[in-house]
């Protein structure tokens, strides 16, 4: 008889051609997906290059997104782009973003239909795990990787064990997906699901959006996890039937699966939450914030620049302005999101609050350019790492939190919820 | 392999952004990668070491983003080898990937100071510390793992292995 498996444990057995996989095992599996960015494809090609490999294994599987510093934000940069560029160019990839098609990889990637349920996906990007949120087993890898996965399609993994993680209950208002991955991470430390499958399941998960399970998926790697795994449902299933131009498998943790552990999360008790410098660990509830004065406030990334969480911060702005001599910056995520929310009007309202719009980009999350802080500054973002100089000057300070709570910090000039304007 | 060298001991969590500051990954020189290792925590660390050198940390080490920058940059540095407690799931690959030793072992990591000298022999975990005269063990590299070692890195076992000639 086959063990009983998780839904991590399926999808690995399943791409590695087994019948069963047990955490510990180390296995050769196929992959559905390769993806690189302007940071990590460039050290993979240059090693395909460097070992004379000359085809790829599937130039449909393979997905280019030049997204953390484009559009080029200096000759360095612009190098590494027309790197990435040559190549997409000689192997004749589908999938190659060029500026004006492109967005933030993790955001692009599941509106795009090109990542599935029931998918293999690795990336040389930490936030890949962005993905399970599809019920697809997704997890970043190095640039080393990714170069021999674009060879051969395949990726070496050793099976991890899985740590559920049911929420129930209803959710506060103002308290989203990012709150209750934040939360957790709270919980369970920066290393609390080190080289762990995290499965996010309950009734909460049941009744939350898919952008908002995006965003809990996003930040598994911010508490070690090797990936963020939801089980598609209803949900999932509206989401890709439109974009899917491939089938695609949902996949489901047997009943008698077993978990290295059970962390049982009572969502009626959680506030937003805010993630004080310099780990994302580093949580307390809004209420519990006191006065913490703010320079810049960042509205965006992979993790929160969804249409949900525009639409979130425009309910907050309205009528508003950003407090003076306090920064704005807002960041729709893919070009498909940044036309839905002008067509939706919410550009007026970001204008009018005093908000810089920028093009799709990683930009200011890891200190890239578009909102660099100077010694002493600081800011709260909807960003997922605050490490010391994740967003600059490495005496500048970042805070984590939702789009509604970075959206009313800017007006109150100082961290606070939605509550504190009277919404 | 057998590395003998000073050790620099770092604390629980040293995220990739520590490692290398995300404003050098324009590029993929990695003599320009290693001028900024560990930049942000000491601006003149890198003048501070000596080839050979030892890294000693505690819980998860190489946290955060998937940056093979930073192993890059640690062994273009010339650190010979890293000791941790533990290591963050994407740097552990990454380090094997490209080829930069990296042992786990928890006691090792207790009983070394900062300027202590280790010798350490990478095929058998043994960790000395020539300091205090203690010796102690890493725990074992699985057997695949060390076949990429032996092939000399991923890129070197692919070639090998899975490319037609």
């Amino acid at each position: 008889m086959i063990r009983p498996m998780t839904i991590s444990e399926k999808i690995l057995a399943e791409h590695a051609g087994l019948h069963e996989v047990e955490p510990g095992q180390l296995i050769n599996a196929r992959v559905d997906l390769v993806l690189g960015n302007d940071i990590t494809a460039p050290i993979a090609i240059e090693e395909m290059r460097r070992i004379g490999a000359t085809t790829v294994f599937d130039p449909a599987k393979i997905v280019m997104v030049p997204d953390h510093f484009v559009p080029n934000k200096d000759i360095k940069s612009a190098q590494q782009c027309q790197l990435m560029r040559e190549f997409a160019k000689e192997f004749q990839l589908p999938h190659y973003f060029e500026v004006g098609e492109m967005g933030i990889e993790h955001a692009l990637l599941p509106e795009q239909g090109l990542v599935l349920p029931g998918d293999l996906v690795v990336g040389a990007d930490s936030h890949t795990t962005t993905y399970g949120a599809l019920g697809a087993f997704s997890t970043g890898v190095g640039s080393t990787d990714i170069a021999a996965a674009m060879i051969t399609g395949e990726a070496w993994f050793r099976v991890p064990e899985t740590m559920r993680i049911i929420f129930q209950g209803k959710r506060r208002p103002w308290v989203d997906g990012k709150d209750l991955i934040l939360f957790t991470i709270g919980k369970i430390g920066v290393d609390g699901a080190l080289y762990k499958a995290m499965e996010f399941t309950g009734e909460t998960i049941a009744n939350l959006s898919m952008d908002s399970r995006l965003t809990m998926s996003n930040m598994a790697i911010e508490a070690g996890g090797k990936n963020g795994i939801i089980a598609p449902d209803k949900i999932t299933k509206e989401y890709v039937q439109s974009r899917a131009k491939r089938p695609y498998k949902f996949q489901y943790s047997d009943g008698q699966a077993k978990y290295s552990q059970t962390l049982e999360i009572d969502v009626t008790r959680i506030e937003p939450q805010v993630a004080f410098p310099h780990l994302p660990s580093n949580v307390k509830p809004i209420s519990a914030v006191g006065n913490v004065p703010i320079d810049q406030a960042v509205i965006g990334s992979c993790t929160n620049g969804r249409l949900e969480d525009l639409r979130t911060a425009a309910r907050v702005l309205k009528g508003r302005k950003r407090a003076p001599y306090t920064r704005l910056i807002i960041i729709p995520a893919t070009q498909e999101i940044y036309r839905q929310a002008m067509k939706e009007g919410l550009f007026e309202i970001f204008l009018d609050a005093l908000a810089v719009i920028s093009t799709p980009t990683c930009g200011p999350c890891l200190g890239g350019y578009m909102g660099v802080l100077n010694k002493g500054e600081r800011a709260v973002t909807t960003t997922n790492r605050n490490f010391v100089g994740r967003m600059g000057h490495p005496e500048s300070e970042v805070y984590l939190a939702n789009p509604a709570v970075a959206a009313a910090s800017s007006v109150l000039g100082r961290i606070g919820g939605p509550e504190e304007l009277n919404l | 392999m057998i590395f003998k060298g000073k050790v620099w001991k770092f604390g629980a969590n040293v995220d990739t952004d520590a490692i290398i500051p995300a404003r050098y990954l324009n590029t993929t020189d990695p003599v320009e990668m290693a001028s900024h290792l560990m930049e942000d925590i000491d601006p003149k660390f890198i003048e501070k070491i000596q080839p050979g050198d030892i890294f000693v940390a505690d819980e998860n080490f190489g946290c955060g983003s998937s940056r093979e920058h930073a192993p890059i940059a640690i062994k273009y540095a010339g650190i010979a080898c890293v000791i941790a407690k533990s290591y963050a799931r994407i740097f552990y690959r990454n380090s094997f990937n490209m080829g930069l030793p990296i042992l786990e072992s928890a006691e090792a990591v207790d009983g070394t100071q900062q300027g202590e000298e280790l010798r350490v022999d990478s095929e058998t975990g043994a960790i000395e510390n020539l300091s205090t005269g203690k010796t102690y063990k890493a725990q074992l590299i699985p057997p695949f793992m060390q076949q990429l070692i032996e092939a000399g890195g991923l890129m070197s076992y692919v070639q090998k292995f899975k490319m037609k000639a």
